[in-house]
């Protein structure tokens, strides 16, 4: 009959004052980076946050973050382990460092599986790191999960804001709250993004430019938070 | 065949925190379980199918086990016990058990599910997030993890019964 599971999923999220899903219609445009540099920038504001990584074939958040080990306590479910000041949930608590191969309906059905379990606490910012595209995990969170927002990530690229398009076109029509449209790894300056953004009535949030010191902080969010790409993420930090 | 792949770390450094877990599971209170939060899916699905379909009283739920996931039977029973609503003051719960089916996607090998080969850090993995099952069991035939589980995944609500005003 009925999957238990799934009625119980908005009441898991009733603590969390604001949820933020970092997403993109493509891969590989620092959608795991940003949502890192956010979840530190709105912690260093005094915010309560959580950072729960929904990538599950190729989670990165820990080892943005530098941390292994972690494992949730168990209390009438599942709590995150706290690390950096962050509440901390991803699947490699228990996949480790194995790989994941996991069918399209089998990502979903884990996905679901976390959510219904895990308890967070009371947070003022949860920021999600999706996984590239429009597949299991984007149509998870739309059917699943209360509240939530969208900060769209693209590049430059003519073929990226193509893909982060379909993304977009999609939440307007679903009627999901959009933050804005970030435009990173920006080599030269070119007002294109920032005309489309607005073409479609949404908020162009910022700029950043590509980073070379950014490699070198991957592992230590201490590093990370004095990059010029962090500086970026706390000027819009406010705004979202 | 090693149909088990188990990271040492983990049997390491978090060794301490799995025994307080495992010491938490057989001695000390039922409720900290993880259990719990499937029992308040359970409880919370009942009360809106009854709510929907116009019951007064919930008599009785059943409610099916994967084997997979290896729940507990007895905690699952005592959450649900303790979660009550006064719709389902006195409905009988009954939890029954489905046994895990494996099939081979790449050969169709079909193979049960045996507990005893999996250690205790993997069990414990599935147990939470049943599809950590392809992470750490391959096809005993052909070594593949791209294997289906048609039968014995999760816990999900076989029927419930009710009176009617
Ligand atoms: N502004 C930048 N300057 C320099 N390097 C960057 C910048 N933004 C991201 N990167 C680098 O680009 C790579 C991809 O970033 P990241 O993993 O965050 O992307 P992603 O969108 O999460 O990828 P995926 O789609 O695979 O999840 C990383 O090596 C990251 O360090
Ligand atoms: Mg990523
Ligand atoms: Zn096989």
């Amino acid at each position: 009959m009925s999957d238990p599971r799934l009625i119980i999923i908005p009441e898991r999220f009733k603590n969390v004052k604001n949820i933020i899903a970092v997403s993109s219609g493509k891969g590989g445009v620092g959608k795991s980076m940003i949502s890192v540099s956010l979840t530190l920038a709105l912690r260093d504001k005094g915010y309560s946050v959580g950072l729960l990584d929904l990538d599950f074939t190729s989670p990165s958040t820990h080892l943005i973050l530098g941390v292994q080990g972690l494992y949730p306590t168990e209390e009438k479910g599942i709590t995150p382990p706290i690390t950096d000041g962050i509440h901390y949930m991803s699947i490699v608590h228990y996949s480790l460092d194995n790989p994941t191969p996991l069918r399209g309906a089998d990502q979903s059905d884990a996905i679901i599986e976390l959510l219904a379990i895990t308890r967070w606490e009371t947070l003022d910012y949860l920021i999600i790191d999706m996984p590239p595209g429009l597949g299991d995990a984007t149509l998870d969170m739309l059917r699943l999960i209360p509240r939530i927002n969208f900060l769209v990530v693209s590049t430059p690229s003519v073929l990226a804001f193509e893909s982060v398009k379909k993304l977009l076109t999609l939440l307007i029509e679903q009627g999901i709250p959009i933050k804005g449209v970030i435009e990173n790894m920006v080599l030269t300056t070119s007002i294109y993004i920032k005309q489309e953004v607005e073409k479609m009535n949404l908020t162009y949030l910022t700029a950043i430019y590509f980073d070379n010191e950014l490699e070198a902080a991957i592992g230590y969010p201490n590093k990370l938070i004095s990059t010029q790409f962090h500086n970026r993420i706390v000027e819009i930090s406010g705004k979202i | 065949m090693a149909l088990v792949r188990v990271n040492p770390y983990i049997l390491g450094l978090s060794k301490l925190l799995r025994e307080i877990i495992i010491l938490k599971k057989y001695v000390a209170a039922f409720p900290v379980m993880h259990e719990w939060a499937l029992a308040e899916g359970v409880i919370s699905t009942a009360q809106k199918y009854a709510k929907d379909n116009g019951l007064t009283k919930v008599t009785e739920v059943i409610v099916m086990i994967g084997e997979l996931q290896q729940v507990e039977h007895e905690i699952i029973e005592f959450a649900l016990d303790q979660l009550r609503t006064p719709f389902m003051k006195d409905t009988k719960f009954v939890i029954k058990s489905k046994a895990a089916k494996f099939k081979c996607r790449k050969c169709s090998h079909e193979w049960n599910f045996k507990t005893g080969k999996l250690s205790e850090d993997v069990s414990e993995a599935i147990h939470f997030v049943p599809e950590m099952a392809h992470v750490y069991i391959k096809c005993p035939n052909c070594g593949s993890p791209d294997f289906d589980v048609p039968e014995g995944r999760g816990v999900w609500l076989q029927s419930i019964k009710g009176i009617k005003e």
